[in-house]
């Protein structure tokens, strides 16, 4: 009997012949990820008690969050990481202005297919664009894994998700992970491991397979992944310095579910307030004022996100009173957008630019809302008082759908811009 | 670990996120869990904090702790006094944080039988919940995760397993 990826991965690095669901296994993962949260971790790693990391070589530690560091409490918090990554020889360390962890990863060669990858944050599942079994847990459970090398996992069941047909025009890899999640709802993969397979992913960039996977833990999934192919293998040469195997899942794998969904005629989808499963056509919300539009975050801060919202934006201004925030994802990303003009467009056309970072995603700085206001974002939740007040409002769209709407002051379908 | 616990009930719906359990702007700038608790529920019931009582039981529709991996979200609940969570299915890494901060969880559909401020009773190893309007029964957890729940969370039972007293 044929098993899925997640079956084939655990069972690999539990040394184990074969798992089924629901078994707990006990494995080493290859990279323990930890981004503003370390300081926190690492009090949690001193309760343990232990003086040494078991293996410094899987940690990775990205200052992203909050940074630079919006005040004092923030400043002590990256001291405090800082000195700990010195104590610990942790070599894979990125300061602020490198980039988002799910980004940074990816692009310094941690991301492979066939690893396996923990995070103590919720999107770590972005990295099964890459193939590699990549699942968020929690803080204590970081300090563990520093301590000890090894966590428990259950094996989830698996879901295989096929998508069919081709994206037309400004409709992108986020119209259709919103509309699958407005479809399944917010735990409609909880606990499972979810396969994004078809011709519409096999066509689709690295950046928009990112957005599938990346959005998984929106539907409640331990991890996304898509199979790697040429287009994997070219993007990770000369980022990833060692061999790797690929795991691919058995044809004849067994699914709790395979759900299909055609693309050919989706429109852009918008996740309207306060929860990522309250989705709706644009048009359906079309004509909705609003105060502030983001461009970025580990969703879509990526160069062909950028490049979407400049070719909408290029040579014209934003809507007066809209503010447009403009986030890369990356170092990597910003100069590259800068390279090929895509921020001197998009700063002409009226964005304010900030730096590569979570910015106001989760509400903590650079672009809070007050009560009453009206945020489209390219972020991936829109949970009441997640960017501010609890009395303000987040729709989630695509950035051509953002890039359209801070143009007009009001939400647009970006196919009429 | 008490083998039978009777609590006050706060009920809430289905999906409710760890930002309305812990909002994420104090993620990062509140560190002590006093404080935190100080903020549990904040922005979905905020008479949650006014009105605690150490071991009143939280029971909740499908799907709680969804979003965020942040474990303030337990931290803030436990620290409130919050005795045991009882709901329809947990979004998976507030499951885990759970079970890591040993404060006690039960996946069963008890929310169908009780009201906020009457009192259910948990009893772990019969696996059931005695509501006002019913039994509910619900599966033992797997032995690994009951080993780390009798050692009291995460870091007292990977002291144990690492010989540190």
């Amino acid at each position: 009997m044929g098993h899925t990826f997640a079956e084939k991965v655990l069972a690999c690095k539990a040394g184990l012949e074969e798992v089924v669901p629901g078994q707990i296994v006990v494995v080493h993962p290859d990279k323990l990820l930890t981004h503003d949260n370390t300081a926190a971790i690492s009090k949690k790693f001193r309760q343990i008690g232990v003086e040494r990391m078991a293996d410094p070589g899987i940690s990775i530690i990205v200052l992203d969050h909050v940074v630079p560091a919006a005040n004092e409490t923030y400043a002590t918090n990256h001291r405090i990481i800082r000195e700990f990554v010195a104590e610990q020889g942790v070599e894979a360390f990125y300061d602020i202005g490198e980039g988002i962890c799910h980004q940074v990863l990816p692009e310094k060669g941690h991301t492979w297919p066939g690893a396996l990858i923990v995070g103590s944050d919720s999107h770590t599942t972005t990295h099964g664009a890459f193939g590699a079994f990549a699942a968020g847990i929690g803080r204590t459970e970081a300090a563990a894994v520093m301590a000890t090398g090894e966590i428990w996992l259950r094996v989830p069941e698996s879901l295989r998700i096929v998508i069919r047909g081709r994206l037309p025009e400004r409709v992108t890899p986020k119209d259709l992970i919103l509309h699958i999640i407005g479809d399944l709802g917010a735990d409609g993969a909880n606990y499972c491991s979810v396969e994004f397979a078809g011709e519409a992913v096999q066509e689709m960039s690295i950046a928009g397979r990112m957005v599938l996977t990346n959005m998984a833990a929106e539907m409640g999934a331990k991890n996304g992944m898509v199979e790697p192919d040429e287009k994997t293998r070219a993007w990770l040469a000369g980022r990833v310095g060692h061999d790797y195997e690929e795991v691919h899942p058995d044809p004849d794998a067994t699914y709790r579910q395979v759900i299909e969904y055609d693309v050919s005629d989706l429109v852009p989808q918008v996740a309207k307030p306060h929860t990522v499963d309250n989705v709706a056509p644009v048009t359906e919300v079309a004509g909705t004022v609003i105060n502030q539009a983001l461009i970025g975050t580990c969703t879509n801060g990526r160069l062909e996100d950028l490049e979407a919202a400049a070719g909408i934006l290029r040579g014209r201004h934003i809507a007066p009173g809209v503010r447009l925030l403009v986030l890369p994802a990356s170092r990597e990303v910003l100069l590259a957008a800068v390279e090929r003009g895509i921020v001197a467009d998009l700063v002409a056309a009226g964005a304010t630019l900030l730096n590569p970072g979570c910015g106001p995603c989760l509400g903590a700085h650079q672009g809070c809302m007050a009560p009453g206001e009206v945020t489209i974002s390219t972020a991936n939740r829109n949970f009441k008082g997640r960017m501010g007040s609890k009395e303000a409002f987040i729709y989630l769209a695509s950035p051509a759908t953002v890039a359209a709407s801070a143009l007009t002051g009001m939400i647009t379908d970006p196919r009429e811009v | 670990m008490e083998t039978r616990i009777t609590g006050r009930v706060w009920k809430y719906g289905d999906d409710v996120n760890t930002d309305v359990i812990f909002p994420g702007k104090y993620t990062y700038s509140i560190s002590d869990p006093k404080e935190m608790a100080q903020h549990a529920l904040e922005d979905l019931d905020p008479s949650f904090t006014e009105q605690v009582r150490p071991g009143d039981i939280i029971v909740a529709g499908k799907n709680w702790g969804c979003g965020s991996s942040r474990e303030q979200a337990v931290t803030c609940l436990k620290e409130a006094g919050v005795g045991a969570i009882v709901a329809r299915s947990f979004a998976r890494i507030y499951f885990r944080n759970c079970i890591n901060q040993a404060l006690p969880i039960v996946v069963c559909d008890a929310v169908d039988g009780v009201e906020s401020g009457e009192e259910i009773t948990i009893d772990f190893a019969e696996g059931t919940v005695t509501t006002p309007r019913g039994v509910y029964t619900f599966p033992p957890p797997a032995p690994e995760v009951m080993e780390i729940l009798e050692a009291g969370g995460l870091i007292p039972y990977v002291r144990k397993k690492l010989g540190i007293e």
